[in-house]
């Protein structure tokens, strides 16, 4: 039975666990001292025959203590989130030779535009994709997303990404898939009646399938678009 | 000295007031309190059937729910929740919860009725506007229980109401439904501000002589500092949700981009408002929980003044985190970094507050009164809710849980866990002074055990959920393949949630039961130092027979040489013996 993380496929999800497994640890043992402590309270000080209540008002000293002891590791926390943050979010760090795709998102679809043979988004051989996002394994890639009507996120959950796409923005994602295979991806926000049904794969192909892959697509691809009623993204479109 | 508190002065002047001046449009605080208390029992218990439809939905997706046969065919198709009444399902459970359930119980109710009584004042600064604040909540109310019925149903589209999707009815199908929706939370946010204008004025202005600010009860601080809270974020959200309702009546464009509008300033005004709010539901049930440990445990709260500047501190932090909602929003991640920074800041004050309750449980003389248990309830689950926050402050963490059911276990944990448990303290604890009767303590124990158990079940398997990757709102999750190992989970906390809702029965019925043939409640049964203790139970109009004056702080149990384990604010402490202090 699977009932934790998926398997991990992409470059920043084995960082995004080991995170996460830090910040378990931590508060599973602040969780299991304070509970325990106010367990063993709740029977060491319970009501009998014979003792009082001390009047204790407080102590400065425990005070201090327990306010230095959480400020000192949960700003420690926030100073080892800040990197990984960083290197996933903030356009400027993104890898320049990355292969850029473009996705718009409509309710309950996703429309990935390809740079088609020659790796450049933007021009006459750019075809579509509806719902199904083909990437070659252990190379970057930077998706420029959009939505056409309502806020949608994607989420690829055996990659750990989370980005919403929001009319009128153009926001920027960087992939890097580490793993073939099929994985699910997902709406995240909710953008309608038929959010739930919101549902995409990725693809990861050696270089050798994605090649075979792109061969098959020529022919395909004008059909393919013209179906979905859209133009690619980018100036050149036919 | 005779034994503390118990003096009743005699009730002199008669209450000629007319039926429905005493008990309808009442200026009373007390009456207004009790008002509130019913009409948000009301609507906890419509937030609470509303959660048991999702709940089917989601662990029988797609199977007729039981009595879903009665649903008119546009909603439930052959009983069977359709995917636009589940979202509305979603939308309208956290609506009613939050604006019609809890936040009235813990600010409508304690706030109206502890106040005055704990400050030594005859009622409210401004009664009549006080009388306001309860009779706006009526039309509120309807309005937003009537969106349940209009043409194209209420809205779908959340209770953080995300725009596009709620201006733009050809989304949804949603005309006329999110219409009345904003033009509840209007009327919501006036009845919010008047209530509290004046509980701010009252602890400034009628404080008793010698009730100082720093002899307040930690619930007089919390629900005056709540009531701070409520009047800077409340008109921001009044303000973006009338622009919402120009963006579908009128025909403006604030929140849609084709016209240089901004989806996510829809964003950044609702959560301005919103993550206050989460302070406004949590700050009263910290309150009420310091006062009832410290009568439970027989010992002056520990850390007084460290409990009050924590509140200050979480008030004052409150306003600078709510970008964490929008982690992964598209905003700037640089500007999600200050926001990380705060929240994560946030947590200190929080945690310096569960310190101080272990530290006034620590050597004390526990009494496990059904109050007391679940103010116990309140502080076991409120760190799970805090820790588990700590998750969502790391940005990159976020960004898988974000969305998910990691963060409905979280604001569960804090909102029901949390908020909840403090609510059901409070009624069990000031119930006798309500209504001068008191609730059957086996029966409230049975209710705390059996609710805490269903309670746990039900919302901790969600952090589960969430990891596996399951996303919030979703109106099947076995759509997904990788969910759909997860489904036992989603089949055992339906269960428990049915359970836990049935637990509720007990309670009702405890009240019921009261209300008709209980006990007579003593004036002062949890042997309280409150100056609400010193008058009769019910008190009467006007409280007080004579101003009373305090003499020291809230929480004088067990102080040495005392004749009884209390010593209530109106009377002096005895003179120190040699050797202390």
């Amino acid at each position: 039975m699977h009932w934790w993380f998926p398997g991990n496929a992409s470059s920043v999800g084995g960082k995004v666990d080991s995170l996460f497994y830090v910040i378990l640890y931590i508060t599973g043992a602040v969780f299991v001292l304070v509970e325990a402590t106010l367990l063993v309270f709740l029977v060491r000080y319970r009501r009998k025959s014979g003792r009082t209540a001390e009047h204790v008002e407080g102590s400065t000293r425990a005070e201090i203590i327990w306010t230095a002891i959480p400020a000192v590791i949960l700003v420690t926390l926030a100073l080892v989130s800040q990197p990984l943050w960083s290197k996933i979010k903030d356009s400027d760090t993104y890898p320049r030779n990355a292969v850029h795709v473009g996705l718009e998102a409509k309710q309950f679809e996703w429309h990935f535009t390809y740079p088609g043979p020659d790796g450049k988004l933007g021009d006459d051989d750019d075809f579509m994709k509806k719902d199904t996002l083909h990437l070659v394994v252990d190379r970057d890639y930077v998706l420029e997303m959009t939505a056409r009507d309502v806020v949608h996120s994607l989420f690829i959950p055996a990659f750990r990404l989370k980005q919403d796409l929001v009319p009128g923005m153009d926001i920027r994602m960087w992939i890097k898939p580490t793993r073939t295979g099929t994985f699910e991806m997902a709406c995240s926000e909710l953008c309608g009646l038929g959010h739930y049904r919101m549902r995409g794969v990725v693809v990861v192909h050696t270089p050798q399938d994605y090649a075979a892959w792109l061969v098959s697509q020529g022919a395909a691809s004008a059909a393919d678009s013209a179906a979905a009623g859209l133009t690619p993204s980018g100036k050149g479109a036919p | 000295m005779t034994a503390a508190g118990t003096a009743v002065p005699a009730h002199t002047h008669v209450d000629d007031r007319p039926f429905i001046r005493k008990y309808v449009f009442s200026t009373d605080h007390k009456i207004i309190g009790i008002q509130f208390l019913f009409l948000s029992l009301f609507f906890l218990l419509v937030g609470g059937l509303l959660a048991m439809g999702i709940r089917w939905q989601l662990g029988f997706p797609g199977q007729a729910m039981p009595l879903g046969g009665w649903l008119p065919e546009g909603v439930a198709p052959g009983g069977v929740v359709s995917p636009k009444t589940y979202i509305g399902l979603v939308t309208m459970h956290g609506t009613f919860m939050i604006f019609f359930a809890v936040m009235p119980l813990l600010v409508g109710v304690f706030a109206n009725y502890l106040i005055p009584l704990k400050i030594g004042a005859p009622d409210m600064a401004f009664p009549r506007l006080n009388m306001w604040s309860f009779w706006l909540m009526i039309p509120s109310g309807l309005l937003m229980t009537a969106s349940l019925f209009v043409l194209g149903g209420s809205s779908v589209a959340g209770w953080t109401v995300y725009a596009p999707l709620s201006n733009t009815p050809d989304y949804t199908g949603v005309h006329l439904g999110q219409q009345l929706w904003c033009l509840s939370i209007v009327i919501f946010g006036l009845s919010s501000l008047l209530g509290s204008v004046n509980y701010i004025t009252t602890v400034i202005n009628l404080r008793a002589p010698g009730m100082t600010w720093f002899r307040l009860p930690l619930s007089v601080w919390a629900l005056f500092i709540t009531a701070v809270l409520a009047i800077l974020a409340v008109p921001v959200l009044a303000g973006a949700v009338i622009m919402l309702f120009f963006d579908q009546t009128i025909g403006t464009h604030f929140y849609l981009p084709a016209s240089g509008g901004q989806p996510l300033m829809w964003q950044h005004l609702f959560w301005f408002f919103g993550h206050p709010e989460v302070y406004i539901l949590i700050l009263p049930a910290m309150g009420i929980v310091s006062d009832i440990i410290a009568n439970g445990a027989r010992k002056p709260i520990f850390g007084y003044v460290s409990m009050v500047w924590a509140m200050i501190g979480i008030a004052f932090l409150g306003f600078i985190v709510w970008g964490h909602h929008m982690f992964q929003s598209g905003m700037n991640p640089t500007l999600a970094s200050a926001f990380m920074v705060s929240t994560i800041v946030i947590a200190v004050p929080s945690a310096i507050k569960v310190f101080n309750w272990l530290g006034t449980l620590w050597r004390g003389s526990i009494h496990f009164t059904t109050p007391m248990l679940n103010a116990l309830a309140f502080v076991s689950m409120f760190i799970i809710g805090g820790l588990s926050g700590i998750f969502m402050a790391s940005t990159p963490v976020d960004m898988y849980i974000h969305g998910t059911y990691f963060i409905v276990a979280h604001i569960h944990y804090v909102l029901f866990g949390g908020s909840l448990f403090a609510i059901y303290a409070g009624i069990y604890f000031w119930f006798p002074k309500m209504f001068g009767k008191q609730l059957d303590e086996r029966l409230g124990k049975v209710h705390f055990a059996l609710t805490f158990v269903f309670y746990n079940l039900t919302f901790f398997p969600m952090h589960i959920l969430g990891l596996g990757g399951e996303m919030r709102r979703i109106y099947d999750p076995t759509v997904y393949d990788y969910l759909k190992p997860m489904q036992p989970i989603n089949v055992f906390i339906t269960v428990s949630a049915f359970l836990l809702f049935a637990s509720q029965i007990v309670m009702a019925w405890n009240i019921v039961r009261t209300l008709a043939r209980g006990k007579k409640a003593d004036v002062n049964p949890w042997h309280d130092c409150g100056l609400e203790w010193t008058v009769p139970s019910p008190p009467p109009h006007g409280n007080f027979e004579t101003t009373p004056t305090v003499y020291h702080g809230p929480y004088e149990f067990s102080v040495p040489g005392a004749p009884a384990d209390y010593v209530p604010v109106n009377q002096p402490l005895p003179a120190v013996p040699e050797g202390r202090r």
